[in-house]
Parts: C-alpha cells; sequence; structure tokens
C-alpha cells in the first residue's frame, strides 16, 4: 500500500468516526437515551452502505477506502457491546436483548438489501 | 462553547484516524490467517471492546472529568478500531455459502465475548478502585 493510500485511508477513519458522532447525537437528541438508538442507526446506515458498495462491485483500493477505512470507522462494535453491557447493569435485560438480536437481525438484513440495491443500479 | 467543541471533534478524528490506520494494517498484514473463520475482525473488535470497557468506567468513575480523553480514546480510537459493518457483510458472505453454523458461532461469539470483554474490563477498574 502506497503512502497516499495509507494517508487516505486514516483521514477517511477520522472522518467516519467523526460521522458517527454526529449521527448518535442527531438521533439520541430526538429519541433519548433510554435505548441506544443513535448507535443502532449508525451501525444500520452503515451495514447498509456497505453492501452497497460489494453491490456496486468495489473491490480493491475503493472498497478499502470507501468500506473498510470510512464505514469501518463509522460503524462501531465497542460501543454497541458497551451499551449494552451498561443495560444489562442498570437490570434493562430486555432492552439489552432487543439491542444484541435487532442489531444482529437488522444489520445482516441491511447489508443484504444494500448488495441487493448496489448489484441492480 | 465552539472552542471546546472543536477540540473535543479534533480528539475525535484523531482518535478515529489512529484506530482505522491500526485496524487496517492489522487487515493488511494478517489476510487470510485463517480462511473461513474473520480472525481479524474478531480479534480487534474483541481487543478494542476490552479497551473501551476499561477506559470508559475509569474516565466515567475513576479519573477528573476530562472533556478530550472520552472522545479520544472511546469515540475515536475505539469507536474506528472496532468495526460493524464489515462483520455483517462476513456475516452475509457466511449465509451466501450456506455455512449457517458458522454464521451464528461468529455473531454468538463476537457478542458472548465481546460482551465478557466489557464486563471483565469494567470488574477490573472497580476492583482496582476497591482496593486503592
Amino acid at each position: 500500500m502506497s503512502l497516499p493510500v495509507w494517508i487516505a485511508v486514516g483521514v477517511l477513519g477520522g472522518i467516519g468516526a467523526l460521522g458517527r458522532f454526529f449521527v448518535d447525537g442527531i438521533v439520541a437528541a430526538r429519541a433519548g437515551r433510554d435505548f441506544p438508538l443513535g448507535t443502532l442507526v449508525v451501525n444500520v446506515s452503515g451495514a447498509t452502505l456497505l453492501g452497497l458498495l460489494v453491490g456496486l462491485g468495489f473491490t480493491g483500493n475503493r472498497l478499502l477506502l470507501a468500506g473498510t477505512a470510512t464505514l469501518g470507522s463509522y460503524t462501531t462494535f465497542s460501543t454497541w457491546m458497551l451499551e449494552t453491557q451498561r443495560l444489562v447493569e442498570d437490570g434493562e435485560l430486555a432492552l439489552a436483548g432487543a439491542n444484541v438480536l435487532v442489531s444482529l437481525v437488522v444489520g445482516v438484513g441491511a447489508a443484504a438489501l444494500g448488495r441487493y440495491v448496489g448489484a441492480r443500479v | 462553547m465552539p472552542g471546546r467543541d472543536r477540540r473535543e471533534l479534533a480528539a475525535i478524528f484523531a482518535g478515529g484516524v489512529v484506530g482505522a490506520l491500526l485496524r487496517v494494517a492489522l487487515a493488511q498484514t494478517h489476510a487470510g490467517v485463517a480462511p473461513g473463520w474473520p480472525w481479524v475482525t474478531f480479534a480487534e473488535n474483541i481487543l478494542g471492546t476490552f479497551l473501551l470497557g476499561y477506559f470508559a468506567t475509569r474516565l466515567q468513575e475513576r479519573l477528573p472529568l476530562s472533556a478530550y480523553r472520552r472522545p479520544l480514546l472511546g469515540t475515536g480510537f475505539c469507536g474506528a478500531f472496532t468495526t460493524f459493518s464489515t462483520m455483517q457483510v462476513e456475516l452475509l458472505t457466511m449465509l451466501d455459502a450456506h455455512r449457517y453454523g458458522l454464521a451464528i458461532a461468529y455473531a454468538a461469539s463476537s457478542v458472548i465475548v465481546g460482551y465478557g470483554s466489557v464486563h471483565l474490563a469494567t470488574l477490573y477498574v472497580r476492583r482496582v478502585r476497591t482496593i486503592a
């Protein structure tokens, strides 16, 4: 990998993290913080877009930069797990279980939908 | 406080730069280590989740309130080092290949070990506090 590509990976990774911060903030401002809907919206939208890129036939550096670097940073596994564990600590077992299952089912479904749409445009 | 906000955003960006570079570097150097099981994503997600559990608990319950550590280390670094979208596409690829058992094992072990690593990191930070 060339230096310009590495620089682009870093910059796009930073932009992805900022995008997550803004989307999470906007969703939480509307929906509150009882359920971590902001992270769910971030992760599902990111999975949809990554599926879309795959469907559009992105490979190599294009997939690396738009997908792995940008969307990889935009979506997050660690916050999803932290928020789930904090829900359990607060005794919100049903919400914690829902956060895990909904994220996984809707996440895979969203990736599949994105890929389907990408392959047909 | 626009000045404070700008520095918070700079901290998130900087953490995101480092997290993404490290995640991509690990993926590039360990591509195809074990075909079938996405070890790189799995290891990155578990390590990043342990670190987030550690940072979040320590910054919230132990250290004096800082405006930049959580955005830098938590939102920026751990958020960008771990990834959800890649995991979903990996699961989708397993389902395409009709490897349903593998997909369930990958999803379940990521969640169980990820959840456990937050739990352990949290306990560790709190145990240190009780002793100190």
